[in-house]
């Protein structure tokens, strides 16, 4: 399973890589989508997979907390995930508002600014 | 407990301030009293934090009381608490500057506000003790930044957002990466333990500088260190001048403060490859930032290609890893954060009064506003390195240590690129200021407030005493350095005061 996420988070990574190098502006956002969700299977996966059981402690029992799911980086992929979000959603605004002024969505047409 | 609060303040004074500005949304007026008083309220807050690390030692708060292991720290050594300074003093100079220079174009879509959100995620980022909190930060950090970038949506600071934006996420989603990895190979997020996990039996060392490494490239593209540092000039020049001076004072520091804390904390083990990699780049940053600085002919642009050059100095220190080269990194840090800002501000006023950024359209300004070339001076001449200012002081302190590590080299050309500097300093000087206007180009607008200038002439006054009292400051870097150099005291000061 392990080697299975490993192979999905690296093709994750070699993907956005890949889509942030094209010349299209959606392609850009659509890269950097796959960048994060790349980070986040990642952090989930590092730290070990264990199935179908939470770290719940029964009540007026103990726990083997080696036997049960760390909640920490699902906690870490939660939070990456809504900031993530938010993040993109900006990044949309401002690829629609790049389109609007610049009036192409080709890339290397962005320079402007350039030195 | 209690009187830890003082640790939160300089987080929960910006944001307090921002909730009150976006509640006072219709009243330009409110948001801009909001902003000033919460900016003065956040200096007091961080010299409040320095008096007490300096007298104290390094303070600490559980939040919600949890142990160091679990729970998220907020940690104040000096360094972070002279940063949390500094962030006051450049959040109190710009918000007075911003009032009287921006237009309500800008005000209305939230200019205050958002501004407290980014000193918020800068202060958050000085002052956590976790290094997932620390990605958190980076992100409120950033977000704000974009929004702060884009507003007034010309056609340039949409294209400078959007390699900003591009360039930073990446850099984001590999901090995101190396957090993840730290936590499956130490079990912990908390820089403390990590810090004691890493140089442990259990972690191979080359896996600490595999991620070191992963570390080094995303705090470098938030640092603007060579080679990623693409985004900066091609945007800082693009927004309103009190952005330009808030982000050329803060944002980078941010990303520098993130590298000199992961490389005197946590990897420490392999220094002659991760600190002598760290001295190269510094010194290649130096070369291409003043290079690029030569060849521009915009004031700002200028300034955007010395912030590049200047990150290298702080590096260097870094790199050295000597009580002395840390010291100097971090005196050059303050120094050079006080000094990139007036510059900007001055330049705004440059801009106000001969109404062109270029320098081929200034000229004459020297014999109409002798003042405002002075005012141009102190900071351009520190900036360069020059006797009697702070600037001075900072890069002979680094000079010294890189000469007691017998790294000739990088101070070869760390002394070069101060040449180069000075030479780009001083072609602002002969353009903009003292070859006469060129024909038929009307002064500007003419009358600028005092609101533009009292900033700009304290933050100058600053930039003297920095020069004057160098000794004082000298010092204060220096026992910061010390906490640095001794990861232990850290970790002690995190642990030992565990609820």
């Amino acid at each position: 399973m392990i080697l299975l996420l490993a192979i999905v988070v690296g093709s994750l990574y070699a993907g956005g890589l890949y889509m942030i190098m094209r010349r299209v502006l959606i392609k850009l956002i659509i890269g950097l989508a796959l960048l994060a969700h790349a980070s986040n299977l990642l952090i989930f996966t590092a730290s070990g997979l264990i199935r179908g059981r939470a770290a719940l402690v029964p009540a007026g029992g103990s726990l083997d907390f080696r036997q049960v799911a760390d909640p920490l980086p699902q906690a870490l992929a939660l939070t990456a995930i809504v900031i993530g979000f938010g993040v993109l959603a900006f990044a949309l605004a401002l690829v629609q508002r790049t389109y609007q002024v610049v009036g192409s969505d080709d890339l290397d047409q962005i320079r402007s600014t350039d030195t | 407990m209690l009187h830890q609060v003082r640790l939160a303040l300089p987080i929960l004074i910006p944001l307090f301030t921002a909730v009150f500005c976006l509640l006072g949304w219709r009243s330009l007026r409110l948001q801009r009293a909001a902003g000033v008083a919460g900016s003065f309220l956040l200096l007091a807050a961080g010299l409040e934090l320095l008096r007490s690390v300096s007298q104290d030692g390094i303070q600490v708060l559980h939040i919600a009381g949890w142990p160091a292991r679990y729970g998220i720290v907020l940690v104040a050594d000096l360094f972070s608490a002279m940063m949390v300074v500094l962030a006051g003093v450049l959040g109190a100079a710009i918000s007075v500057y911003s009032v009287g220079d921006l237009n309500a174009r800008h005000e209305i879509f939230g200019y205050h506000p958002l501004s407290h959100v980014m000193l918020m995620g800068v202060c958050g980022a000085f002052l956590t003790g976790d290094i997932f909190n620390l990605y958190v930060w980076f992100e409120v950090t950033l977000i704000a930044s974009f929004v702060l970038l884009a507003l007034g949506g010309t056609r340039g600071q949409i294209e400078g957002a959007l390699k900003y934006v591009t360039l930073n996420l990446a850099a984001s989603s590999l901090f995101l990466t190396a957090a993840g990895l730290l936590y499956s190979a130490a079990g912990t997020l908390n820089l403390a333990a990590l810090a004691e996990a890493l140089r442990g039996p259990d972690t191979p060392a080359g896996l600490a500088t595999v991620l070191s490494m992963l570390l080094l490239v995303a705090f470098g593209t938030k640092a603007a260190l060579f080679p990623l540092f693409f985004w900066l000039p091609a945007s800082y020049h693009t927004p309103p001048v009190p952005v330009s001076a808030l982000f050329a004072g803060l944002l980078t520091k941010v990303g520098v403060y993130a590298l000199i804390r992961v490389f005197t904390l946590l990897f420490v083990t392999e220094t002659a490859f991760t600190h002598n990699l760290l001295l190269v780049l510094a010194g290649l940053t130096m070369v291409t930032g003043v290079l690029g600085a030569v060849t521009q002919n915009e004031i700002r642009r200028i300034l955007a290609f010395h912030s590049v050059s200047q990150v290298g100095y702080m590096i260097m220190g870094l790199g050295l890893l000597t009580p002395l080269a840390l010291a100097g990194s971090v005196f050059f840090m303050v120094h050079h954060s006080i000094v990139k800002s007036n510059l900007f501000l001055v330049g705004g006023i440059a801009q106000r009064l001969g109404g062109s950024f270029e320098l081929k359209r200034l000229g004459g300004l020297y014999s109409a506003y002798p003042a405002l070339a002075m005012l141009f001076l102190v900071p351009a001449l520190s900036l360069a390195g020059l006797p009697p200012f702070g600037g001075f002081f900072a890069k002979l302190v680094l000079i010294k240590a890189g000469l007691e590590a017998e790294n000739f080299w990088i101070v070869g050309v760390s002394l070069m690129v101060s040449i180069v500097t000075l030479l780009s300093m001083t072609k602002i000087w002969a353009e903009a200021f003292w070859k006469p206007r060129p024909e038929g180009r009307a002064p500007g607008r003419g009358g600028v407030s005092s609101r533009l200038w009292i900033p700009a002439a304290l933050l100058a006054v600053m930039t003297v005493v920095m020069g004057g009292a160098s000794q004082g400051f000298f010092d204060l870097s220096l026992r910061a350095a010390e906490q640095l150099t001794d990861p232990s005291s850290y970790v002690r000061a995190v642990q030992g005061s565990e609820p």
